[in-house]
């Protein structure tokens, strides 16, 4: 029960942060969607780290650390150090400049105005939101799993089926209602303000976890040999990475860039006061990373040894929560699951906000006209289409449970293999419409058939040339809107100028 | 200056790739595998070239 009287005061706190932001709303669908492009440095940071961090940063790594051992962290995290700050820095400072300038609110506002195309609005609309959907599906889930695996034996007499734990299902909605109130009202400062605060509280609950770990598997008096105890038990083929495919773990540096052409990430880097406000997510963002991801992977490997007792019948994604409940107590335990659901909701947030907007500008505004639909009506659209997307991802979460994990990489694989068109759109002059079309339907072609030569998600080792299926999709794209684009009419004397000088 | 920010991006990209310590098992300070160690050092290293990419290659200021 203990853990669940602190889930409940860690949910009305994020309410209560919702409130203060909807007391500055300024009334304009600017404010609502965009935060007036008012946010500085230090919540940019926070803001981007907290959106970049799904449920993927604590359960994911620990869980992969669990069954793959330390490559995880070179092939995961370190990784997305590099390249995402990469992307920051030439993508979204460029996005930013553009964005402000002439008023973009969405990835598709720009698309269509830098490629004189009013349809790629349509090809790339479904696609965005359908890579979107199952992200969010994945933290709708996980945080739901988390709630039941913490709770259980809170109510032996209601729940019985799921061992006296708060059922998934009823977890999932507990967890949408609470980001669906603080989104509605609080809009795009209510998302930054809940992000920042859930980024410190994931960072720092997730080193307590990992004190707190090392110390209960290691019970020695300090704690670095506590730290020694419980890596000396890791099997050594936790420690190296010799079942990793190399190709494997050369091509999975192509998953990272899927941050460039994330729709959600596009908002929020659209919501910055000024370009010296991305200084400070470039630098710091890879440090963060190293700060959450270290600890996690650890307490991965540590799962794996006799000290930690994990019966073989827990699942991947499941590794964190029942070290957490085993270990912790029920006081921290319930601190620290906060923490699991800080990282979880403060992605699914900013994933809301975004499909919200996008339904509101790229298809209702974009076809009824700006001109008929004032401001407040745009506000009351963009939060009616946010409480529509938390259902039917309510809806979807029902349906699907146990492969949603597995279509994470291949969310990230699409977005990532749309790289080259965002690139190509800001740096080269030569990019055509036509090229453009070819590069996003190489991408669905390929993506399509690859995912379903792996069983649609099912086969999780899938490997296509001994390399992640990634490399060929980005590989397809690249080459389909070089080639394509050198074959076609260049863009207008008129866009040039616009997009180039 | 410039250029040599991006080829060190270009170098980490490379050195990321990490062929020395694939296979091994050591724990440094008896608890810190050295592959593990090796990548969180290049996080590290990510943060601190990323700060000169900030000093010398900003670009300059300009639906």
């Amino acid at each position: 029960m203990t853990p669940l009287i602190i889930i409940v005061l860690y949910m009305s706190l994020l309410l209560s942060l919702g409130a203060g932001a909807n007391r500055l709303f300024r009334g304009t669908s600017q404010d609502y969607l965009l935060a007036s492009h008012s946010i500085g440095p230090v919540l940019l940071l926070m803001s981007l780290f907290g959106t970049t961090m799904t449920a993927f940063a604590l359960i994911g790594s620990t869980g992969e650390a669990y069954t793959k051992g330390v490559g995880v962290y070179g092939m995961l995290a370190s990784s997305s150090g590099i390249i995402h700050s990469l992307c920051f820095f030439v993508v979204g400072v460029k996005i930013w400049t553009l964005g402000n300038q002439y008023g973009y609110t969405t990835q598709i506002e720009y698309f269509r105005d830098r490629l004189e195309s009013d349809k790629i609005g349509l090809l790339l609309f479904p696609i965005l939101v359908g890579l979107v959907v199952p992200y969010l599906l994945i933290g709708v889930i996980s945080s739901g799993g988390v709630i039941q695996q913490v709770t259980a034996g809170a109510f032996p007499s209601f729940f019985e089926s799921t061992n006296g734990g708060i059922p998934r299902n009823l977890a999932s909605l507990f967890v949408c209602g609470v980001v669906l109130i603080y989104v509605f009202f609080g809009g795009m400062r209510g998302t930054a303000w809940a992000n920042a605060f859930q980024t410190s509280v994931f960072m720092i609950l997730g080193m307590v976890t990992f004190y707190v770990i090392a110390t209960k598997l290691g019970g020695e008096a300090s704690f670095l040999e506590n730290l020694r105890k419980a890596s000396q038990a890791v099997p050594e083929e936790k420690l190296i990475r010799e079942h990793i495919p190399k190709l494997a773990f050369f091509t999975y540096m192509l998953v990272p860039f899927s941050v460039g052409m994330f729709p959600h990430l596009f908002q929020h880097w659209l919501t910055a006061k000024s370009a010296e406000s991305f200084k400070l997510a470039v630098v710091a963002h890879p440090i963060f990373i190293m700060i959450v991801w270290v600890p996690c992977v650890l307490v991965g490997i540590w799962a794996t040894s006799s000290l930690a007792g994990v019966p073989p019948t827990v699942r991947q994604n499941d590794v964190l929560p029942f070290m957490v409940k085993e270990l912790a107590g029920p006081l921290l335990g319930g601190f620290l699951t906060a923490g699991i659901l800080a990282a979880i909701m403060s992605s699914l947030d900013s994933q809301f906000l975004c499909i919200g907007t996008m339904f509101t500008n790229d298809i209702v505004l974009h076809y009824a006209g700006k001109n008929r639909i004032n401001d407040k009506q745009i506000v009351l659209l963009a939060r009616l289409f946010i409480i529509a997307i938390v259902a039917v991802t309510y809806g979807f979460s029902l349906l699907k449970h146990r492969s949603v994990f597995t279509l994470g990489v291949w969310c990230f694989s699409g977005f990532s293999s749309l790289f080259p068109l965002v690139v190509a759109s800001l740096y080269w002059k030569r990019l055509t419409k036509t090229g453009a079309y070819a590069s996003v339907l190489a991408v669905l072609v390929s993506w399509i058939w690859l995912f379903s030569n792996a069983d649609y998600g099912a086969n999780r080792e899938y490997l296509f040339l001994g390399m992640m299926p990634v490399a060929t999709i980005f590989a397809c794209s690249t080459a389909a809107l070089v080639i394509v684009s050198l074959l076609t009419k260049p863009p207008s004397d008129e866009t040039l100028r616009k997009f180039f000088t | 200056m410039k250029q040599f920010v991006w080829c060190l991006v270009i170098l980490l990209a490379i050195v990321h790739q990490d062929v020395w310590f694939w296979n091994d098992s050591t724990l440094v300070f008896g608890f810190m595998p050295i592959g593990l160690l090796f990548h969180a050092g290049i996080s590290l290293a990510a943060g601190i070239t990323w700060f000169l990419a900030t000093k010398f290659c900003w670009p300059k200021p300009v639906g």
